[in-house]
């Protein structure tokens, strides 16, 4: 919904960018790029280069990647409205590397890590706050990356697709309250998240009021 | 006598070194006869907050800490308080070696073949009083060569305590650890001395010990202060106790399997020692203390 019409050169740079041309290689590098430490730790795992709990360093990782890519993908809105660079032809890759990563989280976890034992992933989810939490984040992003093409957009129409797509806002705080609930102490780098999903979304809440006014 | 071997053995170590130095122990009929964990994973992978909260912090920090010379003050309600050179204390001592199981609080466990002696040795050398119930230790705290006691970020408050009741600390399996792996203790794994209670969760085996405190009353303990809901004093491995964010009843075995396939295994109720320890708590609600 922008609230002052764009200037008619911005209008020309932004097809130029958004053009197919340009998004096609920039999002497929971009998901290898993505991709690859999630793969090259799994590869380091197979390897037995990952120290002596190499589980826990995949499944670790794997999450960590996960919030980095939700909180690059809430900031792809504040960084243009603040005068940053636009790079909305980017946030749907970023949306769909986070739910990747969550997604290879999981199956670490309910494979490598519980070896399908139901009984114990079940109880887990049931009486573990920060399991239940997790869950939640990875179950919101679920309908978002399955509506993240341009057909479901479509089908949808963009005001439902956007109101949707608003949960993401859940999965990220879900996510970062996730991160920080499984360590004994609050490190630095759990803080560093949490942070920044509480920045970007208190922003959200700032820009909505202001344009009220 | 192997313990003047060992002090020897220590004393020549330059101050300051980072160097292990051979240490003989006799076999213990205590040892169990499980695959030993990798040295090298045993080295590498310490919870050891004093050097940071990761688990590599320590292997990468610890080298710093200067372990010689270091002296240990035992007093509190005893007849003959005393501050002991480390060296001393291994002149009246006699090193075994014990292959104990580690469990430690956050789900995994190794076998670690430790070098020490039994704490009811050095208990019974400064004679505790009879109203003597508990015993705590300290660590020591050293920001300079500490990092993890500088800064913004200290996720815990220093100096890190521990305590046992006093039948725990004389306890034969419970010894104060100066080596692992035939060799004395590298830095992040609790140089020079620590504490080595078997059956209990891996953060009551207190490292860096510089204090020794006979009490009357249950002290309080580092963990326990900081989330008192989560851990206990006790603090015994037990599989059908959970930690409130995550079961105790399983483990994984650092370095069994190969590497991402481990299995989980069972936690064993005092982590398979019940036989030697389960009467100490005869009659205690091990639900309400955990």
């Amino acid at each position: 919904m922008p609230t002052t019409e764009p200037h008619e050169a911005q209008v020309r740079i932004a097809r130029r960018w958004n053009s197919p041309a340009w998004i096609g290689p920039g999002s497929w590098a971009l998901y290898a790029l993505g991709l690859s430490p999630g793969i090259w730790t799994f590869y380091l795992g197979l390897n037995d280069q990952l120290g002596a709990d190499p589980l826990k360093v995949l499944e670790r990782t794997l999450g960590l990647w996960a919030l980095r890519f939700l909180v690059i993908g809430l900031a792809v809105t504040p960084l243009r409205k603040l005068g940053g660079p636009n790079l909305i032809r980017y946030r749907r890759t970023f949306g769909l590397l986070a739910f990747f990563y969550a997604l290879f989280h999981v199956i670490v976890y309910v494979v490598l890590d519980q070896g399908l034992d139901v009984g114990a992933i079940v109880a887990d989810i049931v009486k573990r706050p920060y399991i239940t939490i997790g869950m939640v984040a990875f179950l919101t992003l679920v309908p978002l990356a399955v509506t993240s093409n341009a057909t479901m957009i479509r089908r949808l129409g963009g005001k439902a697709w956007q109101r949707l797509h608003r949960w993401v806002y859940l999965a990220a705080a879900a996510g970062a309250l996730h991160f920080i609930m499984l360590l004994k102490t609050v490190t630095f780098e759990a803080a560093f998240y949490a942070g920044m999903v509480a920045a970007l979304l208190a922003f959200r809440l700032w820009d909505r009021s202001h344009k009220k006014r | 006598m192997t313990g003047g071997i060992a002090a020897a053995a220590l004393a020549m170590l330059p101050a300051d070194s980072g160097w292990a130095a051979a240490l003989e122990a006799r076999k213990s009929p205590f040892s169990t006869d499980e695959q030993q964990t990798r040295r090298a994973d045993a080295l590498s992978y310490n919870n050891f907050y004093e050097f940071g909260s990761g688990k590599d912090d320590p292997a990468a920090n610890a080298g710093s800490l200067t372990t010689a010379p270091w002296s240990v003050e035992v007093g509190g309600l005893v007849a003959k308080p005393t501050t002991y050179a480390l060296e001393d204390i291994l002149k009246f001592v006699t090193l075994e070696e014990r292959i104990y199981r580690l469990r430690c609080v956050e789900g995994w466990s190794m076998v670690i073949p430790w070098i020490g002696f039994p704490l009811a040795d050095l208990i019974s050398r400064v004679e505790p009083l009879g109203s003597a119930k508990y015993i705590t230790f300290e660590t020591l705290v050293r920001p300079d060569e500490m990092p993890g006691q500088r800064g913004l970020f200290q996720p815990l408050d220093w100096p890190y305590r521990e305590g046992l009741r006093l039948d725990e600390a004389k306890h034969p399996l419970t010894i104060l650890a100066v080596g692992m792996y035939g060799e004395t203790l590298p830095n992040q794994n609790g140089a020079p001395l620590r504490l080595v209670v078997p059956w209990k969760y891996g953060f009551k085996s207190i490292k860096s010990i510089i204090r020794i405190a006979f009490v009357e009353e249950q002290p309080p303990t580092t963990w326990q202060e900081m989330a008192s809901h989560e851990y206990g004093f006790y603090s015994n491995v037990n599989p059908e106790v959970d930690h409130p964010r995550w079961s105790q009843a399983t483990e994984r075995r650092i370095g069994e399997g190969s590497g991402l396939l481990a299995k989980r295994r069972p936690t064993l109720m005092f982590n398979g020692y019940g036989d030697e320890v389960a009467s100490l708590y005869a009659g205690l609600d091990l639900r309400a203390h955990y």
